[in-house]
This record gives structure tokens, sequence and C-alpha cells, in this order.
């Protein structure tokens, strides 16, 4: 039996065995001091997992801190499953994003299939029912065996639990960069609707209330999933393989109905996710945040192996669980709904008063430790932030245009860019209309679905361009917030508030650090201009392969009410005749561009620049423009430029192309990346109430009806074409580079 | 007229049902827990879409063995409309209520997209609102929708008409003929590929699939005045 | 107790589109020896004490669940366990 051959508390200490979980001689001494003894090996399980950086945010708590994340329409915000946003009518949306970078490398369909999982959990663990899902997704630049087979793999298993489960995966985005070769970013977004009376806390509460266990059983599958979370890939990592869970997206679903009957139940007291560091986290975290503590009999455990030791029950990452706290005497009211979907539900524990987590097995007690030690009293490190050299040598370049040889070639070459070209190889393999509530489907700026029973919706997008933020993490981070908002915008919403996915490399290295507390001021003061909260999300360190940290990529979740269906606007020209503007003022900006990557195969300089009341006065007035409806198509100028979006434009539409003509330095004109720009179109009778509300926009030409772009600047045409030769390289390029040898 | 929603395990399109019956035709409709053992109160039956059971041995094989099955098998029996669409299609095939059988895409992946269908047979209770030929946009959203049979019961097929539904664009999954919806001989059970129920409103892009159940709900009117 | 090695197989008219994806790759890696490939499913199915006749039982289930007999073939093999 493994119970035999577990460490003694002697051993622990003197070997250090404690090392191998990840634990520093530090943490193991506070324990000890804690405790007033030396823990079992149980007990430094429970410590290890719940302080590491994935559980406890140890090393990034200073920076969440700087974050805003109160406003009136905040319900909850971070510390629970999902944060909570008010949208009115006593209605409320539900979200949060998580990574699962780490998994997806080792096993990129069950890492990606998991990650989605256990976001939902998050979201119907609040007791609101997941309308919608969303991926942010990074990845080298498709031109290996191995970059191909972990994109087609992560996608594939997106597709089979988001599918499955029957939530539609609504929208998102990809990036591909070199940096993301060996270590792929896996985010995953839900979004949930919610009543305001059934929303749930993760507490344990109540003296003498039941603990329940439900959901699938426990295996050893995943143990120490957090804390290889918390580590740098090696070649090694390939061993951890047993580290990766198979997801289960049927029992998911059964999961889900069950949970969603139990939350109107009043027998329930609090309800939590057994995430990472699976019951250790739930039951530590509902103890502590309901000042009680937690007593459990592991006996009770329902178990998919035999033999399994208390370690191993307390840290599996088995999926598809859930830790319940029902009122005493009501268990029956509980099991009853859990067995019409053929789950277990089993009583294995209670709520205490001493605030103390107690877990017992084969009648002895196993480990005894404060809830409260595990959960809150982790270690807060302050790091050494450095800024890295290469900052000062970018900020003293001079932004200069890349040199351009064939306007209509580059622009060909850009729309077949992997970051910029169609996704539809990849939402194909999505159901995005399930539920049919999918008003604006993928391929516009932001995904919209409808609020069923009102004439509302919602807004749902995803952003973050890395190279920005890579260049300038405080500039790139309010770009982030604000492109996300530009999304949200040019559909027709207002933003409501953020989720954010933290990915950075090692915080252990000073100029790593430098990098997270830079973009979290970036973001913090973009929240706060343009009135978009932070919620909740999580952060994701140690994203290196052999010592090459990816670009810091703090990834935006962003979500925005469109209070009348009305406002819905895409980003496609709609009828010929209609006039085009470009709203925003053009610099020449090319750090960090794709048309820099595109002529240099390589990033340099300054990251464009932003100025955050700009930028909120120019989405105040398209929203305004929206709602006086005067827009009849609006899209935001963001990778490739201006020649990029007016392509996009074009793509949707059949039979309509775009004449336009743009001013100045040609190159610049095209595809510079300036921010707080849009692309709009309007009707031609409407383009003098359009002209009073956004005085600045620039008319640069027509709508047409012969399916050409023509552009033309201040010496005559500088690129024409059909659509459909610009549209086959977009479209195609994906397709052609997975298909395609390596 | 009152519709059952059968809800399987893991059904997911059931919603949508309901909600397009409910909503966009103001019918009478309930859901129907897989172990339930009568439908009589009932004059239509829907087998939604979704992964009943997770599809995990074979799409609707142990659906199939579900209660109410033997309810469907006998209200088909009786003559009144049963639709299964995707799950529901793959669902009525291992029951033996429609012939053939539903093989994976040809490209192995899971499809999502509005397709081009064309109307090949408008003379049966789900489809005499179309006109014949009519080409119809409603989505596909399957990963099996590959529709195979032997040569004998395509002769059959071809042979009764029972072909309603075929693919007119380009054909997303490999199907025998680009067939995407059949009727059984008797002409009261039709199972589709594709979604009707997903295309019942203009505002989500379509609401070509709205005459699916408007032909359903005028037939049994008609066959029901008084 | 009896342990029952079920196989089931797409019968030989059916496309099998995974296997042909499969024999794809391997002849693409230069194994151009490979003529087919057919994929299916491969069940262990542990049968306790039972009166019946263990061929009509397995036989039984096969055609009832464990395979689509318009598309697939299966076949079993029966292996006494202890």
């Amino acid at each position: 039996m493994s119970v035999s051959l577990e460490p003694t508390k002697e051993q622990i200490k003197e070997q250090k065995l404690y090392a191998s979980m990840g634990m520093s001689d530090e943490e193991f001494a506070m324990v000890e001091g804690i405790l007033g003894r030396l823990p079992n090996w149980t007990e430094t399980g429970l410590f290890s997992v719940m302080w590491s950086e994935h559980c406890s945010y140890k090393n990034s708590k200073p920076v969440l801190r700087k974050f805003p994340t109160k406003g009136p329409q905040v319900l909850q915000g971070p510390g629970e499953g999902a944060g909570i946003v008010d949208i009115g009518d006593e209605q409320a949306v539900v979200f949060k994003m998580e990574s699962h970078n780490h998994p997806s490398a080792i096993e990129p369909y069950q890492g990606a299939a998991t990650g989605v999982g256990g976001i939902i959990r998050d979201v119907f663990s609040m007791g609101a029912r997941p309308i919608a899902m969303l991926n942010s997704l990074r990845f080298g630049e498709l031109q290996t065996k191995r970059g191909k087979y972990l994109f087609e793999e992560v996608v594939a298993g997106i597709a089979g639990y988001g599918n499955c489960i029957g939530i539609p995966t609504v929208g998102g985005e990809i990036q591909f960069d070199p940096c993301y070769e060996g270590n792929p970013l896996v985010n995953a977004m839900c979004v949930g609707l919610i009543d305001h009376k059934d929303i749930q806390r993760g507490i344990a509460a109540g003296v003498g209330n039941t603990v329940m266990y439900v959901g699938a059983k426990t295996g050893r599958d995943g143990i120490h999933g957090a804390t290889f979370a918390s580590e740098e890939l090696s070649e090694a990592s390939e061993e951890k393989r047993p580290a990766v869970q198979v997801g289960d997206p049927f029992m998911e679903k059964l999961l889900l109905e069950a949970c969603l009957e139990v939350v109107k139940s009043d027998a329930l007291v609090g309800i939590q996710d057994m995430g990472a560091a699976g019951l250790t986290s739930s039951s530590a975290e509902m103890a502590s945040k309901a000042g009680s503590g937690v007593e459990m009999n592991l006996n009770l455990v329902p178990q998919r192996e035999t033999g399994m030791t208390a370690y191993e029950m307390m840290l599996s990452e088995s999926q598809e669980r859930m830790l319940l706290v029902v009122k005493k005497g009501r268990e029956d009211e509980i099991k009853v709904i859990f067995e019409k979907y053929g789950l277990d539900a089993v009583a294995i524990g209670r709520v205490t008063d001493d605030k103390m987590l107690r877990l017992l097995h084969k009648g002895e007690v196993v480990a005894e430790v404060p809830a409260d030690a595990l959960a809150e009293d982790a270690p807060v490190y302050n790091k050494p932030s450095q800024e890295p050299a290469y900052f000062a040598e970018f900020q003293a370049i001079e932004n200069s245009e890349p040199e351009v040889v064939n306007y209509k070639d580059t622009l060909l070459g850009l729309l077949q860019a992997p970051t910029i070209a169609s996704k539809e190889w990849v939402y194909d393999q999505y159901d995005y209309q399930v539920r049919t509530n999918t008003i604006v489907a993928p391929g516009s700026d932001a995904a919209v679905l409808r609020v069923r029973g009102t004439n509302k919706g919602l807004a749902m997008t995803t952003d973050c361009n890395s190279r920005y933020i890579f260049l300038d993490p405080e500039m790139g981070g309010k770009i982030a917030v604000a492109e996300a908002a530009r999304n949200i915008v040019a559909s027709g919403g207002r933003p409501l508030a953020i989720t954010d996915c933290l990915n950075f490399g090692n915080p252990e290295k000073p100029e790593i650090f430098w990098q997270i507390e830079k973009s979290a001021d970036g973001i913090s003061a973009a929240c706060t201009a343009l009135n978009a909260p932070v919620i909740g999300g999580n952060v994701s360190l140690y994203n290196e392969r052999s010592g090459e940290a990816v670009y810091p990529t703090p990834t935006i979740g962003m979500v925005g009410l469109v209070e009348d269906l009305a406002h819905v606007t895409t980003q496609q020209v709609k009828a010929a005749g209609d006039v085009v503007y470009l709203v925003g003022e053009t610099a020449t900006e090319f750090g960090g561009s794709e048309l820099q990557k595109l002529v240099y195969g390589k990033i340099f300089g300054k990251a464009p620049y932003i100025d955050l009341e700009v930028e909120a006065s120019r989405q105040e007035s398209i929203l305004t423009a929206i709602r006086e409806g005067l827009l009849q198509s609006a899209h935001d100028v963001s990778e490739g430029g201006v020649a990029v979006a007016l392509a996009e434009k074009a793509f949707g539409a059949a039979g309509l192309g775009i004449d336009v003509t743009l001013e100045g330095s040609a190159v610049t004109a095209l595809f510079s990346e300036t921010q707080s720009r849009f692309v709009v179109t309007v009707k031609e009778e409407n383009a003098a109430a359009f002209e009073k509300v956004i005085p600045d926009a620039k008319k640069i030409g027509i709508v047409t009806a012969d399916a050409n772009i023509t552009i033309n600047g201040d010496t005559g045409v500088l690129l024409e074409g059909t659509v459909e030769e610009f549209r086959s390289a977009w479209k195609g390029a994906i397709p052609c580079l997975v298909k395609s040898e390596a | 007229m009152k519709f059952a929603v059968l809800v399987f395990p893991g059904s997911n399109c059931d919603v949508d049902m309901y909600h397009a019956i409910k909503d966009e035709l103001g019918e009478e409709v309930e859901y129907v827990w897989h172990d339930a053992t009568d439908l009589s109160e009932f004059d239509g039956v829907l087998v939604p879409g979704g992964f009943s059971y997770g599809d995990y041995l074979r799409c609707g094989a142990m659906a199939n063995q579900s209660n109410v099955m033997a309810e469907v098998k006998k209200f088909a029996e009786a003559g009144k409309p049963v639709l299964g669409v995707c799950n529901g299609f793959q669902i009525l095939t291992e029951a033996g209520l429609l012939p053939g059988a539903l093989l994976r895409n040809k490209n192995l992946k899971f499809m999502c997209r509005t397709v081009e269908l064309k109307v090949e047979n408008n003379d049966t209770l789900f489809t005499h609102q179309y006109e014949a030929g009519q080409i119809i946009n409603v989505p596909i959203a399957h990963g099996e929708g590959n529709y195979f049979c032997d040569d004998q019961t395509l002769a059959e097929l071809k042979a009764n008409n029972q072909i309603v539904f075929t693919y007119s664009g380009e054909n997303p999954n490999g199907s025998l003929e680009d067939i995407a919806g059949i009727i059984n001989e008797r002409g009261n059970v039709l199972g589709m590929m594709p979604h009707p129920e997903r295309a019942v409103d203009t505002l989500l892009g379509s609401d070509d699939g709205l005459k699916v159940f408007k032909s359903i709900v005028k037939m049994w009117r008609e066959s029901h005045v008084s | 107790m009896t342990k029952v090695k079920i196989y089931v197989t797409l019968r030989e008219s059916v496309l099998d589109p995974q296997g042909s994806a499969v024999q794809g790759s391997l002849v693409k890696m230069g194994y151009n020896e490979v003529q087919d490939i057919r994929i299916g499913k491969y069940l262990e199915v542990v049968i306790g004490d039972t009166e019946r006749d263990l061929d009509s039982l397995v036989k039984e289930m096969c055609e009832k669940l464990l395979a689509n007999t318009v598309i697939e073939d299966y076949r079993y093999e029966v292996e006494e366990a202890n």
C-alpha cells in the first residue's frame, strides 16, 4: 500500500522533501510555525498546493491590488468563482477567464478541453446559466509540425468540450508569434446569465451543516496540477503527463443541469467548484470565507481507483466535481436532484466552529490545519523589479515607415499573416449558435447575444496585442483594454467590466516582474478611464520554455451591454452608395505592427501611443452615433491598419466594394497602427447628422456595387483588386498553413 | 397542437426546439424526460440535437435504449408526426424508424455554418409550405452527419420520394447523394441534419426553417377540424 | 467471471474517413507498404455468473447496442478470467 510508503515528518524536513512539491525552505518553516509542529505528508501537500502561485497569487498579489475593482454595476468583484455585473431588470452577467497553458502544452486536446470545463464550472457554481464561451489563444507561427499539432488539437479540444456541453463558443482571438512556439497560451472565458436572487457564494457557513461531494468520482489524475502550473516548462515536462486530466463534457452537462436545479433550493448554503487543488482548495476556501471550519471523512469520498491515500484524494484534480454545503437534515432533497441526473451526491463532512480543516481517513485524523492558513495566509512576495535593457533601446528609436515596394502585395501579405487571416477554419469547428441567442457570430469585432425575453444584448470580446506590451508594457496594457472596449463599442455596446488572464514568464526574473507591474499599471489606467473595472481573472506565470519567456500577454476579456437590439452593429459594409468615414487621426506608428513584422521579420521601437481621454471620448461619440441610428457598419482599426480594416469591411458583403482616398504618406495611411481609430459607413442621407455627432470624422470614400477594393492616395491609385482576390488570400491562409508540410 | 420535446441526458438543442414552438409558433410544448412512458397527450414529437449520452458509444445508440423511445416507436406507428434533428436524426436511425446511418464527416471535423438546402420533396407533412425545389438557408452543426445507406435502400428512398432535403451548394459532410434529410415510407417521420429550429428568426440570420414547423401545425389543424 | 473481447469495425462497404486519414499519414511518413486501414472499437466486457448461453448473450448485446449492423460488423473472443 502506498500509505506505508509516505515519508515521515522528520524525513520531510531533513531530506527537504517539500522542495519537490515546489515549497521553499522559508515556507516550510512558516508551516512549522503555524502548526507548532512538523506537518505530515498530507499536510505538507495541502500547504504546498494552496501556497502555489496558481492558488495563492503569492507573487502577483501586490500587482493585483492595483486594479480598480469597484463600480456601481459590480455586484461581485474578484474572490469568488467569477465576477458579477448588473445589467438591469434584476438580471446580471457573470464572467471569468482562466488559463490552461501548461496542461495544453503537454496534452493539447485534453488541456484545452479541461480548461473549458473548469471555467464553465466557475460560472455555474455562482448559480448562473452559462450562455457563451470565448477563447484567447497564442501559438507559434504554424511553421513546425509540433506547432501545427498544438494548434489543431487545442482547437479540437475546445470544440469537443464546448460543443458537447452545448454552450456556444462565440468569439475570441488568436495571435501567432514565434515566442509562443514552445509555450502556447490557452485562455478560456465563460459568460453566464443570472437572476439576482439566484446568486450563490462559495461559503461553508452554519455550524453543523453538511458538506456534500457531487459529480464525478475522484481518481489519481492531476495530482499537483496547480504546482505544475507554477513551474517553467522544460523537456522534462513531457514526462509529467499524468498531471493532465481527461475531460468529460457529458458528465459536466449533467452536473451543470443538476447544480442549476440545486441553486433554486433554499437547502443550499454554499457551492464551489473543485478546480485547481481540488478538494483542498474548495474546502479550505469555503471554510475560510465563512470564518468556520470543515471536517471531512475521506472514506466517504467517491473514488474511482482503489487504495487512494488522503494525500492523493486531497490533491487530485479529477474534473467535473463540486463541493456543496447544505442545511443539516435536508441532504435528501439535494440527493434527489442529483440522482435524477445519475450523479453521486454524498455527505462527506460537516461545518465546524473551530476554523480548522480536519481530515479523517480510516478512523484516524490524517490532517488538521487552520483553514485560513491555507486559503488566506499564504506568504506574499514583493518581487524585485527591474527595467529590462531593451526598453530604453526601443524607446530611443524614432518612429519611421518600413519600406514598402508594392502596396497591393503588401496588403495581400498582411491579410495572409495568420494573426490577421480569417479564423473561419477555427470557428467553423465551434457550435456558435446552440441555445439560439447568437445575433453576431464570430467574424465581427465582438460577438453579440440577445438576452432572451428582453430587448437587450450582451457584447463580448477578448483582446491583447502582446507585441505592443513587450515593447512597452504600460502603453500596451492600456491598448489591450482600449481595443477590447473599441470592439464592444463598435458592436453597439457599452463596456461593463473586464476579466483578465495575466500570462507572463518567470516572476523571479526582475525584468519579467517589471513587465507584470507596468502592464498592470496600464490596464488599471485604461479600466478607470473607460469605466470598466476588473471583476476577476487569473494569473499564469512561468510561461517559459527552456528559459525563453513568452511576450507578456495579459489577455483582456470584456463584456458590454447593448441596451437595445436595434443598436447591434457589425463591421461589414451594408449597401452601395453608403459613405465611408475614418474617425481618428493617423500618425506614423509601426513599432510592434504587423507590417514591421512582415518587412523585418522582427519587432522593435515604440509601441503605438494612446491617449485614454481621446479614446474615451471617441468611443462615446461612436456609441452616440450608433444609438442615433446613424451607422450602417463600424469597425475598429487595429493590426494591419486602415487597409486591412477596409478589406475586412468588404469581405462579408456579397457584391459590394469600397473606393476610398487616403491622405498623407501612403505607407502610414494604409498600414500604420495608430490607436483610437474606427472606420464606419453611413447612409448618404444621414451624412450630415453623422458629421454633427463626430465633426472630425474624415469622409474617405463610398461603398460601391462593383465588388472591388480601390484605395487611392494623394497621387493616384495605391492599390486595387477584386474583393474576391483579397478575400481568398485572407480566408485561405490558415487552412493552407495547417495543411502544408512542415 | 401540443408538442413534446424529448430530453435525453446530454441533449442540448432541446431549449431551441422548445422556444421555436412556443415563441415563434405560439403552440403548446413541453419537455419530456427520457424515462417517460406515456406520450398520449401529445400531437407531435420533436427529437432535438445535442450529444445524448455524450455520443460516447455511437451517436444516438444509447438514447435509443431509453423508455421514451419505445413510446416514440408506438407514436410513429400510429401515424403521428415525429421530427428528429441532428442528434435526433441519429437517434431515429438507431431506432430503425428511418433507414441508414450517419457517419463521421468526410473531413473528420465538427462543422458549424449556414448551408443552402434544396427542398426535394414538398409533398410531405413537414414541407408542404415550401415551394418544390426551393433553396433555403439553414444552419448545420455536427461532426457525424455523413448519411450512408446501402444501394438497395437508396434505390427505395428514391423510388418512394423519401429524400426530402439535399445540400444544394457544397456537400459539407460527404453524405450519399448530398442527402440532408429523409422521411420514412409512411411519411410521418422526418430526420434531418440541418437545424430548422435555429432558423426561425431573421434576427439570428434566417427564418427559412420556420416552415417545417408551420407545415406540421397546418396539417394537424386541417385534419382536426371539427 | 468471463472476459469477452469484442471488436466492432465498419463494414467493408462503408467508407472509413478516419482510417483513410491515418493511412494517408503513414504513407506520407514513408510507409508505402500500407494498403488500407480500418479503424474500429475494442471493448472488454467482464461477465459474471449467468444462466444464459454466453454466445447468445454476447450476440444480443452486440446487436442491440454495441454495434449498429447497418454500418458495423462485430466479432468477439471469449477469455476465461478468474
